[in-house]
């Protein structure tokens, strides 16, 4: 593994986190119910890549399982919300 | 046997996930596979109706690869889009609900059409009424004028589409 | 072998670059609609860059990282879609800069028919 890669993806990983914190901000300010559940989305799709990212830097190919489950558990939970909105559940 | 080959691609696509997420050419491990996989067709192979109208063709085959190159190219072009309007200071959007018609019966063909509708260049699927889509446009053009629209969002997918399933 | 990694690297960068556009997005655009819009694509292409980028880095991992790759492809859009037809159904405010809305005139033509008839 070459210096380099590790310096790109270091800094990778800090704009990934700039971006997940401009995402955060929207979470906080969001007026609508509908802007804080696609904050939440990206939120969480964003953090799969960073989950890949820390189990490369961990070298732990579990990580991986655990991040799946996350990707399905925030599927979920934005359904769960739409329908909530929609009236419908 | 009812529903066979509904229940032989659903065979393929979960076989296919245990491979790749084992990620091993072990044969023990794909026979351990074939157990949860069989348990899962027994219980919903017989409701699982959506693969019904997919033709298992070496037709179809190439086709699909065809599908995925295109969608690829879609998805590169409608991120480069998504970047210029957001980093453009003057935010150059003109948003607005229009309506597509879609000629699609399969269900499986409309769920693939508009996945690639919601990734493709600045297009969203808001809501699906019989054969009419309703496509929220960030940049609508040509309002006034009811064909061009589909021809600009819906044809290039629905054509390659329609050589995969019925 | 080092290109290989290289390549992925830079993909990585890349796929965090669109990331970060996307939460710019949502802090820009104007109304729920655009949001969601800016915010599907942008994460979608985002993640599959980066997980695409870490498969060429470490060849053995491909198989988990194209499964978690298929799976965010299938399931982003549907939820968001789910969203935006319920902010819709909700009567959710458009931007001013809306130029057409046919679901709404369609529902509400629908309405005036079914009134008409009963």
């Amino acid at each position: 593994m070459s210096n380099t890669v590790e310096i790109i993806l270091f800094v990778a990983g800090i704009i990934m986190f700039l971006a997940l914190l401009l995402a955060f901000i929207r979470f906080i300010v969001g007026p609508t119910l509908v802007d804080r559940t696609i904050a939440f989305d990206v939120l969480t799709v964003g953090s799969l890549g960073l989950m890949a990212l820390f189990s490369f830097v961990a070298e732990r190919l579990i990580y991986l399982d655990v991040s799946i489950i996350y990707g399905l558990l925030s599927f979920i939970a934005v359904v769960v919300v739409g329908k909530y909105i929609e009236k419908s559940l | 046997m009812k529903n066979l080959k509904s229940k032989l691609v659903l065979f393929i696509i979960l076989m296919l996930f245990w491979l790749l997420w084992n990620n091993t050419w072990d044969v023990e491990i794909w026979l351990y596979g074939l157990v949860p996989v069989l348990i899962v067709i027994a219980i919903f192979g017989n409701t699982a109706n959506i693969f019904r109208g997919v033709k298992l063709t070496p037709k179809g085959f190439v086709y699909s690869l065809y599908y995925i190159l295109y969608f690829t190219w879609a998805l590169i072009k409608s991120n480069i889009d998504v970047m210029l309007r957001v980093i453009n200071p003057k935010l150059p959007i003109r948003p607005g609900i229009i309506k597509v018609k879609t000629e699609l019966k399969s269900p499986m063909a409309r769920l693939i059409l508009a996945n690639s509708i919601t990734l493709t260049p600045g297009t969203f699927i808001v809501d699906i009424k019989e054969e009419y889509l309703y496509v929220h446009w960030i940049d609508v053009c040509c309002e006034g004028d009811p064909e061009k629209p589909t021809k600009l969002i819906a044809e290039g997918f629905e054509n390659i589409l329609k050589n995969i399933y019925e | 072998m080092e290109y290989l990694e290289l390549i992925g690297a830079i993909m990585v960068l890349l796929g965090a670059v669109v990331l970060l556009l996307a939460g710019i997005g949502l802090l820009r655009m104007p109304d729920s609609y655009n949001r969601i819009q800016v915010g599907t694509k942008a994460s979608t292409g985002g993640v599959a860059l980066i997980l695409l980028g870490m498969a060429l880095i470490i060849p053995s991992w491909f198989g988990k990282l194209f499964t978690i790759l298929i799976f965010v492809m299938l399931t982003n859009p549907i939820s968001s879609h789910v969203l935006m037809r319920a902010a819709h159904k909700a009567g959710h405010p458009m931007t001013d800069k809306t130029v057409v809305d046919a679901l709404k005139k369609d529902e509400e033509d629908q309405k005036n028919k079914d009134n008409g008839t009963v």
